[in-house]
């Protein structure tokens, strides 16, 4: 495996207490729109942080930016001490070898069985040979509470059980750093209870670190370290742990927490006033 | 006038656009092959998906082609006392010309949308962006032994379906209308040139077979993330594909067969 330390650029010595660091990231997808604005966070190793906002807020855009699949206009991205190069192919994949990804909706290969998906990272990155595989992948299914189920078929599976199909495969090479787009959406009570502990508990025995997106604050709340709260600008509102952004008397923090519709977040998407529109004079 | 100028400039730099594109998108392609080609068996699964599934149509087209070219011929040259070339013509009419170029259009409509639908899919999934957050290059895992396994099927295909053709003819001239058989075959002997007319034709077929697969990769790696935009991305891979494969069919021939 390439050594990361030899090819990616230095600009600073690794935190013994941070694995990603993000500071001042300015990004949007063209010069038109800004989805993050001066944004600056950092995620604590082995611990879970949330990035919590609106849909629409750039949670899931900075999930891929520290992956590096987009460079960013301003700011730095560090992992581990090294700044993310998106445009530096070699660095962004040995970088890509230490981290785990799960996919808002799993992206799980529909050609293949669950037993296969959760192989195809050790069959592309290792020289193991089959048997051996075939341990880690049951190992892993069995984690998730899937080894009966790997040799199924992704289309006979539930949206629960994919997700944790998911992440046994995000987990398959023991990463440093997992990175969850919104686990828990369209998921039923007990599978998001399910996913929750999983988080938890894999965190927890791994000693990863992990980065957890998404919108469902009670969930994020019960798993979570830390938390960090977007406004639909593009920008960290307010951060804290669980029990600090409870008890916040911040409006746009108490808004989202307890899911009021109106609020400094309006419930109406900005419009001319209602009377023109109506073609009303007074 | 400085409207006609300025739609004129817009125009000419969106086709500049699109083509340094494609272009780029080619380059990346045929730089992830010799990736591809270290892991042989998925270009072999690959042939196994695009080409023998395309077998029924290929053989089936290409045994009615035989049947219709071989009255329609026989019609025409009986006419002038020349029944006895049917054979001939028959063999360089599909070597030269339809083996090539009709199973380049079956090509395009049965395999090349199947590519686009299937990579513009994995797109909309995210399965593309998984295996690069997993470090793993999509264009050398997936999109290359497609590539290369479009290219080798198809002068295959067009081999099989000259062939189907020239027995589907066999049958109808030989069988059904009585044409002498030695004289079907022994014409076709003398008169078919193995480098200049089917191998010409077999260079025909792997130029079709790139346009065919690469349009197919293009479209489906480009399609907008939504049904409706895998659903254009199949409708432009036939119109795109057929137009280029009866595009490069004139220059290729022209260049070809400018000689009698």
């Amino acid at each position: 495996m390439t050594d990361i330390h030899q090819i990616a650029e230095t600009t600073g010595h690794p935190n013994a207490d941070l694995l990603v660091e993000i500071e001042h990231v300015v990004f949007g997808y063209d010069a038109s729109r800004t989805i993050l604005n001066d944004v600056s966070l950092s995620f604590g190793r082995g611990k879970v942080t949330a990035i919590l906002g609106g849909s629409g807020c750039g949670k899931t855009t900075l999930l891929r930016l520290i992956g590096g699949v987009h460079p960013v206009d301003r700011g730095t991205i560090r992992i581990d001490g090294k700044v993310v190069n998106a445009r530096n192919a070699a660095q962004l994949f040995a970088l890509r070898r230490r981290l785990g990804m799960l996919f808002q909706f799993g992206a799980l290969f529909t050609d293949l069985s669950v037993f296969d998906n959760v192989a195809f990272p050790l069959r592309e990155h290792t020289d193991l040979d089959e048997s051996m595989v075939r341990d880690i992948v049951l190992m892993k299914l069995n984690a998730v509470g899937l080894r009966g189920a790997a040799y199924l078929r992704i289309s006979e599976i539930s949206g629960g059980m994919a997700r944790r199909v998911a992440l046994a495969r995000a987990i398959a090479l023991d990463p440093e750093l997992l990175m969850y787009d919104e686990p828990f959406a369209g998921l039923d009570p007990i599978s998001m209870a399910i996913a929750a502990n999983l988080i938890r508990t894999l965190n927890d025995t791994t000693g990863a670190t992990s980065i957890l997106v998404s919108h469902d604050v009670q969930q994020c709340f019960k798993i979570c370290d830390y938390a960090y709260l977007m406004s639909s600008q593009g920008k960290v509102v307010a951060e804290g742990t669980p029990r600090q952004l409870n008890e916040s008397e911040d409006p746009q923090v108490r808004q989202f927490i307890r899911g009021e519709p109106d609020g400094p977040v309006r419930f109406h998407y900005p419009a001319k006033p209602l009377a023109e529109d109506f073609g009303v004079t007074a | 006038m400085t409207g006609l100028v300025s739609w004129l400039g817009q125009r000419t730099l969106e086709i500049l656009r699109i083509l340094g594109h494609h272009a780029t998108f080619l380059v990346e392609l045929i730089r992830a092959c010799p990736a591809a080609l270290r892991r042989p068996y998925f270009v072999v699964a690959q042939i196994h998906a695009i080409g023998n599934l395309s077998l029924i149509i290929i053989v089936a087209s290409g045994t009615a082609v035989g049947f219709v070219l071989a009255l329609q011929m026989y019609y025409a040259l009986v006419t002038y006392g020349a029944a006895e070339s049917l054979g001939l013509i028959v063999n360089l009419s599909l070597t030269r010309e339809l083996g090539p170029v009709v199973t380049a259009l079956l090509f395009a409509g049965r395999a090349g949308t199947s590519l686009t639908a299937e990579i513009g899919l994995m797109k909309a999934g995210e399965q593309l962006a998984a295996m690069d957050m997993m470090a793993v290059d999509p264009m050398s895992r997936v999109l290359a032994p497609r590539f290369l396994a479009g290219v080798v099927s198809m002068p295959i295909l067009a081999i099989l379906f000259s062939s189907v053709g020239i027995l589907g003819a066999y049958v109808v001239a030989v069988l059904l209308i009585g044409v002498d058989s030695g004289n079907f075959w022994s014409i076709m002997q003398s008169g078919v040139d193995v480098r200049r007319d089917i191998g010409n034709g077999i260079i025909k077929s792997i130029v079709f077979g790139f346009i065919c697969t690469f349009v197919a990769l293009y479209q489906g790696y480009e399609a907008e993330a939504t049904p409706e935009g895998v659903a254009h991305g199949t409708t432009r891979t036939v119109v795109i594909a057929s137009l280029g494969i009866l595009m490069m069919d004139f220059v290729l021939t022209a260049l070809m067969f400018s000689t009698p």
